[in-house]
């Protein structure tokens, strides 16, 4: 399916209202007779980056599979907001085994469909970050070196945030945790730590990775969609920001991760087989400090004394990110004026 | 049809003619041969529809043995020592989510020091996780306790594993009357699962539970173990109907109508502790054995009343809580408790250790003369573990225990070869 974006620059910003789109080329939200996978009533935080991306993403599955759609979930924030006893907000087959194992039972689930007859049905695994790059790795790498047939989505929001916010192998350096206190030289967390599951999951050969933010849930939507097209493994990282741990406004949940992909701290893209196919360029080129200081866990680095140190290490990374994946294009408007070039 | 047949074939093509539809596999001895034969039958084709998947652990094999049993497929696994250990979350995760899987369990201690060889700590780690855990005696009454164990767990929707002891039984080539495939589909029906993923009418399974509710959720799988004590004759009744052949239930006696003294035990040392019992009935002592299949759930009421007339119970186990002693003797002494029986806990057997019928003669007639203690380590080198009790009290950089004991009994052993 080739997508022609549509840009409407006059409101500033790349959110289309679906009013403005074609029919075929609306959301699956914008359809009121959609599934409603998550539904309302669930005790997720107000602002919660991660229930609007899981609700995006299963909502697009269910349109791909027809309804036939059975997803397993790891511990976590998602698990437990969703289901206190006896409540539950899923509206499609849902199960619930351990924080590790998703990948894993979700194995069991596909195997069991293909021997029940049951191709049709198909199965997605999600995890927080933590689910997904720490205690859930070792299941999710034999999930894709099997290339077993299931979509593992990453809601990554940078840290054990349901056991009160502690680092993950996905915290960012330099970010406030309970477990990366604000002390000693390098406060917050510290540098040259950490996974790249994209690429990880890259490695591992598999027919599709992509990444995607809640900022451009259009882009959510789709990569959901192609990913549902493609048998095997699959591998979608989901950056949802979230205000708890990461201290920021609630109404500024969409704002932070549009500057997670602007500053190139998040890059956006698609890969098949391990090699990139398509990036989402940054449109308006965007300094670190900018996305920094709307987040109180890098408090530390602004405030009556600044580590403009510290930050201008986070550029590098941002500007690596961005020679990496070539997210400067033609079409980018590079405001920025820190001199560095793509 | 009788065969001359390795315990661990005898079992992979039993489970075979079980139907079972996922089967997951991570290798470790002693199970090792039971997975290669499954596997072997799935990519055949002998066993269709069935998907084996080779996992990259145990606790992925468990993992996925859970995904596939809430999706209503008939699932199997099996591990043995630190696989299940390794497992261990997902093992109490399987029971919670009252998930009817059958694993077998080719015991074998567990380390440090690292040990293949067979005892029962693996199992005993285990045995509070809400699984039902039988143990089997001979390699025939393994073979058929999967057949009845698959029917067990679906009836109750309980995952179910099948104990039998490591190498002693899993690589014992012996003859195994094999069970046709019309008989073992007569006995056991398709799996109808209680709960089930099904996009078509969807349910949330594994939902977070709290102060309000868990207690009535655990007590409803105690109860579901409580009705297996029910079910478990039963099966073994209606196995023995289409077979002619009495294998499985909770316990069975033997030579106990008049005994005063009775051994307990659990798998394969069964056979050693009835020879070394017909000796001592030679000798003219009254002794008797009783073997218990069912560990959990534990037949409180059966094991009393086959326990009832005794008034020494020596129960002899590969495995003991340490810091305390024995597991199925607290267990036993609990059970006869009121009564004027002496229970004693005789470990034994541990990390491999042969217990041979010689020893066990001799602790019967220690427990004839009354010099039985309360816990006793059957064949222990008590002088090797004085001397290693000697040099860590001389010095503080003693080393790792293993390692001298090794050496210590290695030296010993040399030095007596070099006597005689």
């Amino acid at each position: 399916m080739t997508r022609q974006p549509v840009r409407f620059y006059q409101v500033g910003s790349f959110a289309v209202g679906n009013r403005l789109l074609d029919d075929e080329d609306r959301t699956v939200q914008s359809n009121p007779n959609r599934t409603n996978s998550i539904d309302s009533g669930h005790r997720a935080c107000q602002g919660c980056g991660e229930v609007l991306g899981a609700r995006y993403a299963l909502d697009a599955a269910m349109r791909a599979s027809n309804g036939q759609l059975v997803a397993v979930n790891a511990t976590g924030c998602l698990e437990v907001f969703s289901t206190p006893y006896p409540e539950t907000s899923w509206r499609i087959a849902w199960l619930h085994s351990l924080f590790g194992n998703a990948p894993a039972v979700a194995t069991g689930v596909a195997a069991a469909m293909r021997v029940k007859g049951k191709s049709e049905v198909r199965v997605v695994a999600q995890a927080g970050d933590g689910g997904t790059v720490d205690i859930g790795f070792g299941c999710l790498s034999g999930m894709f070196e099997r290339n077993d047939d299931v979509l593992f989505i990453c809601y990554d929001n940078q840290g054990y945030m349901n056991t009160g916010v502690q680092r993950s192998a996905a915290t960012p350096p330099a970010a406030r945790t309970a477990t990366t206190v604000t002390a000693g030289p390098e406060p917050g967390n510290v540098f040259g730590q950490g996974k790249d599951l994209p690429r990880i999951a890259m490695a591992h050969d598999i027919p599709y990775v992509a990444t995607a933010t809640v900022a451009d849930l259009h882009d959510l939507e789709q990569k959901v969609e192609r990913a549902m097209e493609i048998h095997g493994a699959r591998y979608l990282h989901v950056l949802v920001p979230c205000p708890l741990g990461w201290g920021s406004a609630s109404n500024e949940t969409i704002h932070i991760a549009r500057l997670a992909k602007e500053t190139g701290l998040f890059p956006v893209f698609e890969a098949e087989h391990g090699t990139v196919t398509a990036v989402s360029p940054i449109r308006r080129r965007t300094p670190v400090e900018e996305y920094l200081k709307l987040q109180r866990r890098y408090a530390h680095l602004f405030g009556q004394t600044p580590r403009p140190d510290i930050v201008a290490r986070l550029q590098e990374i941002a500007d690596e990110n961005i020679a990496r994946y070539g997210l400067i294009t033609n079409d980018s408007e590079d405001s920025v004026s820190t001199g560095v070039t793509a | 049809m009788l065969r001359q047949i390795e315990g661990s074939r005898a079992v992979a093509e039993t489970v075979a003619l079980c139907r079972p539809e996922v089967v997951c596999a991570y290798p470790i001895s002693p199970q090792t041969h039971i997975i290669e034969a499954v596997g072997a039958m799935v990519k055949e084709g002998l066993l269709s529809p069935c998907e084996f998947i080779n996992v990259e652990s145990e606790f992925a094999a468990m993992s996925v043995s859970i995904g596939a049993s809430a999706a209503g497929a008939r699932t199997y696994t099996a591990t043995a020592s630190q696989g299940l250990l390794f497992m261990i979350e997902a093992v109490y995760n399987a029971a919670g989510l009252g998930l009817p899987i059958v694993m077998t369990l080719a015991n074998r201690a567990i380390g440090a020091p690292i040990n293949i060889w067979n005892d029962h700590s693996d199992a005993m780690a285990v045995r509070d996780s809400g699984w039902i855990q039988l143990f089997a005696e001979t390699n025939q009454e393994a073979a058929d306790l999967h057949v009845q164990a698959f029917r067990l767990a679906e009836e109750l929707s309980v995952p179910v594993m099948v104990c039998m002891d490591g190498f002693i039984l899993t690589h014992a080539v012996e003859g195994v009357d094999m069970l046709e495939q019309s008989v073992v589909d007569g006995f056991l029906p398709p799996y109808e699962p209680r709960q089930v993923l099904d996009p078509d009418d969807p349910v949330s399974i594994g939902a977070m539970v709290g102060p309000e509710a868990f207690e009535e959720v655990r007590y409803l799988a105690h109860l579901r173990q409580m009705d297996a004590l029910v079910r478990i004759p039963a099966i073994a009744k209606a196995f023995e109907e289409v077979t002619g052949r009495a294998s499985g239930g909770l316990l069975r006696s033997y030579r106990t109508e008049d005994a005063d003294t009775i051994v307990v035990a659990l798998g394969s040392v069964l056979g050693t502790i009835k020879d070394a019992v017909d000796i001592r009935r030679d000798a003219g002592e009254r002794v008797g054995v009783v073997g218990i299949t069912s560990f959990r759930p534990f037949p409180r009421e059966a094991v009393r009343e086959a326990l009832s007339k005794a008034s020494r119970i020596i129960v002899i186990e590969k495995a003991f809580s340490i810091g305390f002693g024995g597991v199925l003797a607290t267990d036993v002494a609990l059970v006869v408790q009121g009564s004027n029986s002496k229970v004693f806990s005789v470990v034994a057997g541990l990390g491999g250790r042969a217990i041979t019928r010689r020893s066990l003669e001799d602790l019967l007639a220690q427990s004839a003369r009354g010099d039985l203690k309360s816990l006793t380590f059957l064949d222990l080198d008590g002088a090797a573990v004085d001397r290693e009790r000697t040099r860590m009290a001389n010095t503080r950089r003693s080393g790792p225990s293993a390692e001298n004991l090794l050496r210590d009994v290695g030296t010993e052993h040399a030095a007596s070869k070099v006597k005689s």
